[in-house]
C-alpha cells in the first residue's frame, strides 16, 4: 500500500530521533514493550543503538512460547504419547517440557503435527475420525478469538483442547508492582490490542500513573511512539495513548471480545519464569468443558521444570537481562539446539537476539 | 504466529477469503470482522483477520506526525 511507505521513511525515523533527543534532553528513560514482534523490529533496525543513549528499551513477556509453562507441555507431550495426534503452531514443538520437547517426542515415534490454525486441525480432525486430536493452545489475546470461534462452531467430537491461552493485560499489571523493575512507560503492542482495544490499557495509566503508547511495528512506529512516551513525561503526564489508530481502535473488535467472553472465563495461571498471574489466563467455560483436554482425559494441572539450571530467561522474560548476559547465550544455547524456552521461537528475545544482532 | 504486516483481500467465498501478501496468498477466515471487502487491507493472526487497516487513519496519523517533528524542529 503506497502510504505505508511513509511508514518506512529514512528521512522520518531520522527526525523522530532527533525529536527524541530534543525531547527528552538527556533524562533517562527505561521503556518496556511486550511483544516478539516488536522485539524483532527493534532488533532487526537496530533501534537500540539509533535512539539517543538516555533511551532503553527493554523486552518484557511477549513471546506465549516463552511464557507456556513446563508442564503444559508435560501433559501435551502424555497426550501424544497416549498416541494422540497433537496439533500445535511450529513455535510450539521445541519448546523444551520438564523432559522432553513436543519435536522430542515426536523423534520417539508420537504423532505430533505443526498446523498454521486451529482451522486447519479441525480439517484434520475431521479427515481421520477413527483418531484421537487434542491441538495444543498457546497464545495471547490475539490468538484467543480463533478457538473460540472453533469452540462455538463446535469442533469435530474426535478433537479436544489442550489449551494455555494468556492475558496480556494483566502480566503488564504484575511487573509495574515488581519493586526491582524500573521503568517509565509501556508501549503496547499493536495487534494485542487490535483484539482488546486502546481502552483496555487505562487502567495502568490510571491506577498506576504508567504512560502507554499502542504502537505499530514499522522502525517508524517504533520511534513515534517513544517520542510519545517521552511527551508524556516532559508533561508529567501518564495517558494511554494510540499510535497504530490505522490498526488499533479504542475499542478494539468487539466482535473477537464477545466471542472469547462467551466461551471463556479467566482464571489465574501460571507463567513460565514469572509464577502465578491473578487473572491472566484464558478456561473453557463450563458448557464447552467437553472439548477440554485435560477434563476429557483426566489430566492434572502440575507443575514442571520450568527454568533448567544455568538458563536465565526467567530474567531476559522479565527486562532484567538482556540474552548476551547469559553465560549459555550463543554457546550451549542456540536457534538450533535452544536450551532455554527464550531461545526457541522466532519471538523469544534470546532467538531474536541471536538471529539479528543487537 | 504474528504477522507484523497486513495483506490484501482479492476474493471472498463466506467467512473465507484470500488474502494476499505480495504475491503469497492465504486463505484467512474473516468471520472477526464487520463487511469485508475485496481490496480491503487486513491484519491476519493464525489464520483469522481480526481488524480493518484503515487508510484515512494510516493518512491522518503519518501528516499529524510530519507537522509534530517540524514544529519541534527537528527538520
Ligand atoms: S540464552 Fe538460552 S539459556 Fe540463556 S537465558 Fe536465553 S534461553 Fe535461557
Amino acid at each position: 500500500m503506497e502510504l505505508l511507505r511513509d511508514f518506512r521513511s529514512r528521512g522520518l525515523a531520522r527526525r523522530c530521533i532527533q525529536a527524541i533527543e530534543e525531547l527528552s534532553s538527556g533524562e533517562e528513560y527505561t521503556f518496556m514493550h511486550v511483544c516478539g514482534t516488536h522485539e524483532q523490529s527493534i532488533t532487526r533496525h537496530g533501534l537500540r543503538s539509533l535512539l539517543p543513549a538516555n533511551i532503553r528499551l527493554i523486552a518484557g513477556p511477549g513471546c506465549p512460547v516463552c511464557v507456556t509453562p513446563a508442564g503444559d507441555v508435560d501433559a501435551a507431550v502424555e497426550l501424544a504419547e497416549q498416541d494422540k495426534v497433537v496439533l500445535t503452531y511450529g513455535d510450539a514443538l521445541r519448546v523444551p517440557g520438564s523432559e522432553l520437547s513436543l519435536a522430542q517426542a515426536k523423534a520417539r515415534g508420537a504423532d505430533v503435527r505443526v498446523v498454521y490454525s486451529i482451522r486447519e486441525a479441525v480439517k484434520l480432525a475431521r479427515r481421520s475420525p477413527g483418531r484421537e486430536f487434542v491441538f495444543f493452545s498457546i497464545g495471547l489475546d490475539t490468538t484467543a478469538p480463533s478457538v473460540a470461534m472453533e469452540v462455538k462452531r463446535g469442533l469435530p467430537a474426535n478433537l479436544s483442547v489442550l489449551n494455555a491461552l494468556r492475558l496480556t493485560v494483566p502480566v503488564m499489571e504484575l511487573l509495574l508492582g515488581m519493586g526491582d523493575l524500573r521503568f517509565e512507560g509501556y508501549l503496547a503492542p499493536g495487534h494485542v490490542s487490535a483484539v482488546i482495544g486502546a481502552r483496555a490499557y487505562e487502567v495502568l495509566a490510571k491506577a498506576y500513573g504508567m504512560p502507554v503508547v499502542v504502537s505499530g511495528f514499522e522502525p517508524l512506529d517504533i520511534l513515534l511512539s517513544v517520542a510519545m512516551l517521552v511527551k508524556q513525561l516532559r508533561e508529567g503526564e501518564a495517558r494511554v495513548e494510540n499510535e497504530y489508530s490505522r490498526v488499533v481502535s479504542y475499542e478494539g473488535n468487539q466482535i473477537a471480545q464477545r466471542l472469547v467472553e462467551e466461551v471463556f472465563e479467566v482464571a489465574t495461571v501460571h507463567w513460565r519464569g514469572i509464577g502465578r498471574v491473578p487473572f491472566s489466563g484464558l478456561r473453557l467455560r463450563e458448557e464447552f468443558s467437553g472439548f477440554d483436554a485435560r477434563e476429557r482425559y483426566g489430566l492434572e494441572q502440575r507443575s514442571g521444570r520450568d527454568i533448567r539450571p544455568g538458563c536465565s530467561c526467567h530474567l531476559v522474560i522479565t527486562g532484567k537481562l538482556s540474552p548476551q548476559e547469559c553465560t549459555m547465550f550463543g554457546r550451549a544455547c542456540t536457534p538450533a539446539k535452544p536450551y532455554g524456552p527464550c531461545m526457541v521461537s522466532s519471538e523469544g528475545t534470546c532467538n531474536v537476539a541471536y538471529r539479528y544482532g543487537g | 504466529m504474528c504477522l507484523a504486516i497486513p495483506g490484501v483481500v482479492r476474493e471472498i467465498r463466506g467467512s473465507l477469503a484470500v488474502v494476499d501478501y505480495g504475491g503469497i496468498a492465504k486463505e484467512v477466515d474473516i468471520s472477526l470482522l464487520e463487511d469485508v471487502q475485496v481490496g480491503d487491507y487486513v491484519v491476519v493472526h493464525v489464520g483469522y483477520a481480526i481488524s480493518k487497516l484503515s487508510e484515512e487513519e494510516a493518512r491522518r496519523s503519518i501528516e499529524t506526525w510530519k507537522e509534530v517533528l517540524e514544529r519541534l524542529g527537528a527538520a
